[in-house]
């Protein structure tokens, strides 16, 4: 091992919000491995007290601009829980289609602009705009249908206009839906060719089994709906969130930690595909092949190419999910139930890109929130995320000080935080 | 005028900087595509924390977005200032106000304590405010998000040495020309009559009620609307409406609050000041 080493990065680049990597060896010994969040808190748990449910959902998709669907699904549900409301099975087609459309940005935005670079061995994408300009291009053209189809469903992708509790506030049309599966269809070409430029990467060789959480639904690969669901055996109820997440404080951070059965657990595209491979769509699981993924895979770098699996089944899903919306037909009368406010309290939980998210209000009788209680993928993350930072640097102790800050900067950078979201947790009213 | 050339040498430095939000408007941008690379053959990023690891502290345009929610982050952007030849704010939060300001309504302490516990002492917070309370600001592009067209625009004027004045009239107008029904008819409050326009009615299009992203537009009468609206101050003339809709005044003013809270918003005296 490096006998003395100290890495310190201020604000990690090409991460969305702001946290630092604080590692240090000392006589050859790690002292300290640490990604601190010094992104400044927003405080929504406390500020949306006292707003009515429509605005609650409003606000809440905001906490995130690039997983807006996915909070403002998770506030939907667990308001639609509370104030009782059941949706039409239509509203839930559309609300899966959004879904894919969300993850299909957040991914490729991850994918190309985020963690591509490092894999060519540059510091941004900006290089490639004179020096490739068909792979940006192509990059483009993936992350924005995936844009489009969320605005297709929702109005807007940041941030959706149209869903509201209770169903949609206008109503589809199937042409625009058979447009967009054109496109969809037209996109396969584009993924393929991602794929081959993916089967030239070399991840950095590490791995750390750890206890992996994800949604679980009988019948699909979940993303927007199912159980509370741990690698480890575990299986709960989404109302019963409180029983797997388990929160705290820790001082070098903004955002909380969590743990579960193990003192730290993984959420998002690896967690998924580990928990749930044999539910991937066909062409996926050909592309997870062609890979070399072969679940379960314990290697965090991987979990960049997990997301590229997921996109494939996104595409493909999204497609079929069109051929179902549009076969039977949009009726206008299923697109909003009767909605009236009344007290009560619900959980909502969906699979945002980086992972489980969960959503819980209480409101009064006249549907004002009385309390809120956000649990982020990335908070849930981070105490993983730290645990292979611990192990990882012995691992790789032999290399210079230069190439152990870019390798933990790929570290950290392969998790896709989203920080912003995650630093505004709060303690559980009563947990 | 001043054309570009004069002011920065060929090629603009471009910076892009985040306070406290969703960054939701900086990935707007991205949605632009072939434009957003049009636009980077006249400009250079030199500094944009989010998409690249080169970084420079030599800009001529820093794009600003988020809230200011903490003492040090009054001085970073008091340093953006300082370098920056042309401070651009995008978005609401950073040029008008946001949902950020709403936590200014209680104690600070207070709020820091429901997040953090006993761990309170770790972390500061101020009362939230768009960057336009701290800095003077050449341009201003509001919505949350920014509407891409209007950010295009904002760039071309920029670059062409031009100012830009953002739109000061009522949602409404844009929404009836684009003849959307009224969701008012649906029984729920819009915000359109009193906002700033400038997005096309985007979420009346939709259906959906104008949720005043964009905050108050200059002149908003905000005293008129609640006299038709309301049911505490409906004049004689507009009873039938008000019997339709039955909003409170407390129904207008929570929505209200939510993208005009800084400075704190007092209904009662804007509405007074339209009198
Ligand atoms: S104005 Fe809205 S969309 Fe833009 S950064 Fe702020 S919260 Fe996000
Ligand atoms: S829907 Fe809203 S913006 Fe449109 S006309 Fe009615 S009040 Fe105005
Ligand atoms: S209609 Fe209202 S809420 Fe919607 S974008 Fe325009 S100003 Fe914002």
């Amino acid at each position: 091992m490096t006998t003395d080493a100290r890495i310190h990065v201020h604000h990690v680049t090409r991460v969305e919000g702001h946290g630092d990597i604080i590692a240090e060896i000392a006589d050859g010994v790690l002292k300290q491995a640490r990604f601190a969040i010094v992104e400044a808190p927003r405080f929504f748990e406390g500020f949306l007290r006292g707003q009515l449910y429509s605005d609650v959902t409003h606000v809440a998709s905001r906490i995130c601009g690039i997983c807006a669907c996915s909070h403002k699904c998770a506030a939907l549900k667990a308001t639609e829980v509370a104030l009782d409301v059941t949706i039409s099975p239509q509203t839930d087609l559309l609300r899966r289609l959004c879904f894919h459309g969300e993850v299909l940005s957040s991914h490729l935005l991850h994918i190309y602009f985020l963690a591509a670079p490092d894999f060519l061995g540059l510091p941004s994408v900006m290089p490639l705009i004179a020096g490739a300009p068909d792979l940006v291009k192509r990059a483009m053209r993936l992350k924005n249908i995936g844009y489009d189809l969320a605005a297709l469903v929702a109005g807007r992708h940041t941030h959706p206009i149209a869903m509201a509790v209770g169903g949609f506030t206008f109503v589809h049309d199937p042409k625009d839906m058979l447009a967009m599966r054109e496109r969809l269809v037209d996109i396969r070409e584009d993924l393929t060719a991602s794929v081959e430029l993916f089967a030239t990467v070399e991840l950095p060789d590490f791995e750390r089994p750890t206890e992996y959480v994800s949604l679980k639904h009988p019948d699909r690969y979940a993303f927007y709906d199912g159980d509370v669901f741990s690698s480890d055996g575990h299986r709960l109820p989404v109302r019963r969130y409180r029983e797997a997440v388990t929160e705290h404080v820790v001082p070098h951070s903004t955002a909380k930690h969590a743990r579960w059965n193990r003192p730290e657990y993984m959420v998002g595209a690896l967690a998924r595909f580990n928990n749930n491979y044999e539910q991937l769509h066909p062409a996926a699981q050909a592309v997870a092949e062609r890979l070399g993924m072969d679940p379960p895979v314990h290697n965090p770098f991987a979990i960049t190419v997990a997301q590229l699996i997921e996109c494939v089944h996104c595409v493909e899903d999204a497609i079929e999910l069109i051929d179902e919306v549009v076969g039977r037909g949009i009726d206008p009368a299923q697109q909003q139930v009767e909605v009236r406010p009344r007290a009560g309290q619900g959980v909502g939980a969906v699979e945002a890109p980086r992972g489980i998210l969960f959503h819980e209000y209480e409101y009064d009788e006249d549907g004002r929130c009385l309390s809120a209680n956000h649990v982020i993928p990335t908070a849930q993350n981070l105490a993983n995320l730290e645990a292979d930072m611990r192990e990882f640097v012995p691992h790789i102790a032999g290399e210079s000080t230069d190439r152990i800050t870019h390798l933990l900067e790929m570290l950290v950078r392969a998790y896709d935080p989203c920080i912003s979201c995650s630093a505004h947790m709060v303690r559980l009213p009563h947990g | 005028m001043e054309g570009p050339t004069k002011r920065f040498g060929n090629k603009p430095q471009i910076a892009f900087f985040d306070f406290a939000c969703c960054e939701g408007c900086q990935l707007s941008v991205l949605q632009l595509e072939e434009r957003l690379l049009d636009i980077l053959e006249l400009v250079d990023v030199v500094t944009w924390r989010e998409a690249m690891s080169e970084y420079s502290n030599d800009y001529d345009i820093a794009f600003c977005e988020g809230s200011i929610t903490r003492e040090q982050d009054i001085e970073r952007v008091r340093e953006i200032r300082e370098q920056a030849a042309i401070l651009v704010t995008l978005g609401s939060c950073a040029s008008g106000g946001c949902h950020n300001d709403l936590k200014n309504q209680w104690e600070m302490d207070e709020m820091l304590a429901l997040v953090y516990g006993d761990q309170a002492e770790h972390f500061d917070t101020i009362p939230s405010r768009p960057i336009t309370a701290v800095v003077e600001v050449d341009y201003k592009i509001y919505g949350c998000p920014v509407s891409l067209a209007e950010f295009v625009t904002v760039v071309k004027r920029i670059l062409t040495g031009q100012s830009y004045e953002p739109p000061n009239q009522p949602v409404c107008v844009e929404c009836k020309l684009n003849d959307h029904l009224c969701v008012l008819e649906k029984g729920e409050v819009c915000l359109g009559p009193v906002t700033r326009g400038g997005c096309d009615a985007i979420c009346t299009g939709f259906g959906d009620a104008c949720q005043g992203c964009r905050g108050l537009m200059d002149a908003a009468n905000v005293g008129a609307m609640l006299k038709a609206l309301t049911r505490e101050q409906a004049h004689a003339i507009v009873r039938k409406v008000v019997e339709r809709y039955g909003f409170t005044q407390d129904d207008i003013e929570t929505k209200l609050r939510i993208y005009n809270n800084w400075p704190e918003l007092n209904l009662e005296e804007i509405a007074a000041n339209d009198d």
